[in-house]
């Protein structure tokens, strides 16, 4: 159970046309990342299969039953949301079992759901505080644990790691990752950033501008992007684009990732300048004014001496140059 | 001592306008009360003195409590401000809602006509208005002010509740409606605790003038029977004599349930539940 369908999705808010055809199939017990620049369709999305948003046209199909019209409550989903959207008038108990009730589930089978989740979350010392007594880290997991109790086909996460600060967001990606693997449920995610992404799913849905440009495991997008703006999405820092013409090249763009250019003081294919240099310890991030190519990025591993002004000649991996067409996608 | 954010010059200066201000405000409130314990005399006599034991005089009490029936009028008062209260706060955040939380055609038009009436004062359909409360023989009643004073006071509480409705995160609601919840149950469970400092806002500045109101209660309803405090203050002011002492006392008496109410809202003014419920 927990397989999902949809079938050339389409919505409108007036004229505007947020989401242009989307079909997408997502397994039994697959994490599935949607991911995007905001204003991509993205949550649009995710709120059309839960029910808050009513497509223009297409089928929403979970577990085999077309569900574009029931309403949210009864299409066996849990959604997490970025604000955690707790009943603040509930206690941490009462917000997690609040779905249950209203569905009529009696109470003890209630209070035993209560207990695994919160005792998988370790939520157990909470549960008769509110919202406002807790931290940020705390709510999410309640909000997680709301979700989990419900023991839906889907959950639906949008961006729920936003609010957090850059730690607690390193420790609640991994309690959502160890959560998939015991619950083996399926998952969609909604996020804008690229390491979530590539971190927690089995399967990457990039979109852009209300449609998907490629769909994909993480590896895969990375190692065989199928057009300019995939590759510019993955990967951090970004792909380095090229015009062909400047180099000589009969593509349109030449693309190279920044951790596939090697430096050398000497020589190399490139002569430029170092304008800035960013040194994060793990490796360092060299900005490049080339003669030929423009301002490239260079990601090097360790540490790499060099001040701005300086004279460097950057070569990129032939193997691992990316050349793409005039329509954006890429030459074979 | 003067620290970053407190220098002393400055904090002396803004309480000298802010006392200055309330002295102001509370002026007459005080002359009335003051005068409302003094013999007529004295009233004359010396109107800013405050009751001394030789000029200090129940007798606007006691007529007041003896002649009329005040108790009759306060109640009424009491009736028609509460009633009329409810319903604007209830129908207002009903209306804000649907307002501001769903889209349907018409909907921007819909906000502005409602809005409307806070432009359009209602007294200029007075000659309408009491044309209708006869036809439907609801003259004399106490359901005639209550309904003039709901539609008197439903635009701005529209427009105020909307606006504050706006700013109750979407997340909260969806989260509400994913566990079954109604559309009624997230209004008023989750929806309407959010807006409460608003709500008393709102109860605030629709309560003062209906309280105060002379007009609806004085062609609507003037009957014994359906007197309010403000006209029933009116029997002391004669053509010829006025019964100042009987006014004054009217007058203190009828600050007083207003005021407390006005406690009541104002505590909800500043507390608020929203904390906790999103960042």
């Amino acid at each position: 159970m927990g397989s999902l369908n949809i079938e050339n999705v389409k919505k409108a808010f007036g004229p505007v046309e947020v989401l242009k055809g989307i079909n997408l199939e997502v397994t039994d017990g697959e994490f599935v990342v949607f991911v995007g620049p905001s204003g991509c369709g993205k949550s649009t999305l995710l709120r059309v299969i839960a029910g808050l948003e009513d497509s223009t046209s297409g089928r929403v199909v979970i577990d085999g039953a077309d569900v574009s019209a029931t309403p949210p409550a009864k299409r066996g989903i849990a959604m997490v949301f970025q604000t955690y959207a707790l009943y603040p008038h509930l206690t941490v108990k009462n917000n997690m079992g609040l779905g249950l009730k209203q569905a009529g589930t009696p109470a003890a089978e209630i209070d035993r759901r209560i207990g695994i989740a919160s005792s998988m979350l370790s939520l157990e010392p909470y549960l008769q505080r509110r919202p406002a007594e807790l931290s940020g880290g705390q709510r999410q997991r309640v909000a997680i644990g709301r979700a989990v109790v419900r023991e839906p086909k889907l959950f639906l996460f949008d961006e729920p790691l936003s609010n957090l600060d850059a730690a607690l967001r390193v420790n609640t990606r991994l309690e959502i990752a160890q959560l998939h693997r015991r619950l083996k449920a399926t998952m969609i995610y909604v996020t804008h950033d690229q390491v979530e992404a590539m971190t927690l799913a089995d399967k990457i849905v990039v979109l852009n501008a209300g449609k998907i440009e490629q769909i994909g495991g993480p590896m895969e997008l990375y190692n065989s992007p199928a057009n300019e703006f995939v590759a510019g999405f993955i990967g951090s820092p970004k792909m380095n684009f090229i015009d062909g013409a400047r180099l000589g090249e009969t593509a349109k763009t030449i693309g190279v990732r920044p951790e596939h250019l090697t430096v050398d003081p000497k020589s190399g294919a490139w002569k430029g300048t170092v304008v800035h240099a960013e040194h994060l310890g793990a490796d360092t991030n060299l900005y490049l004014d080339c003669e030929k190519a423009g301002l490239i990025t260079v990601r090097i591993f360790g540490v790499y001496n060099a001040e701005p002004g300086a004279t460097l000649y950057a070569t990129p991996d032939p193997a691992k140059t990316y050349r793409f067409g005039t329509d954006g996608k890429v030459l074979k | 001592m003067s620290t970053a954010t407190h220098s002393l010059p400055r904090t002396i200066g803004a309480h000298a306008v802010l006392l200055t201000y309330t002295v102001i405000a509370l002026f007459p409130v005080i002359i009335v009360i003051v005068n409302s314990f003094k013999s007529r005399a004295a009233i004359f006599g010396a109107p800013l003195a405050p009751p001394t034991p030789k000029t200090f005089d129940l007798i606007g009490y006691t007529t007041v409590i003896g002649q009329g029936d005040f108790i009759h009028y306060f109640q009424n008062s009491l009736v028609v401000t509460v009633a009329s209260l409810f319903f604007v706060l209830l129908f207002g955040a009903m209306a804000a809602f649907a307002l501001s939380e769903y889209r349907f055609r018409g909907n921007s038009l819909m906000g502005l006509y409602l809005a409307l009436g806070i432009m359009i004062p209602i007294r200029l359909g007075t000659v309408a208005i009491l044309q209708l409360m006869v036809a439907s023989g609801l003259v004399n009643t106490l359901t005639a002010l209550i309904l003039v004073y709901t539609a008197q006071g439903l635009p701005l509480a529209v427009f105020i509740l909307s606006e504050f409705m706006k700013q109750v995160s979407d997340d909260l609601k969806n989260a509400g409606r994913i566990d079954g919840l109604s559309e009624y149950t997230i209004f008023f469970r989750l929806v309407l605790p959010l807006v409460r400092p608003s709500m008393a806002t709102v109860a605030v500045f629709t309560m003062i003038p209906i309280w105060n109101d002379l007009w609806f209660p004085l062609i609507l309803a003037p009957s014994e029977e359906t007197k309010t405090v403000t006209l029933g203050a009116q029997l002391f002011l004669g053509q010829f004599v006025t019964n100042w002492n009987a006014i004054l006392a009217a007058l203190s008496l009828a600050i007083m349930p207003v005021l407390i109410l006005y406690v009541i809202f104002s505590r909800q003014l500043i507390r608020g539940i929203t904390s906790g419920a999103v960042k």
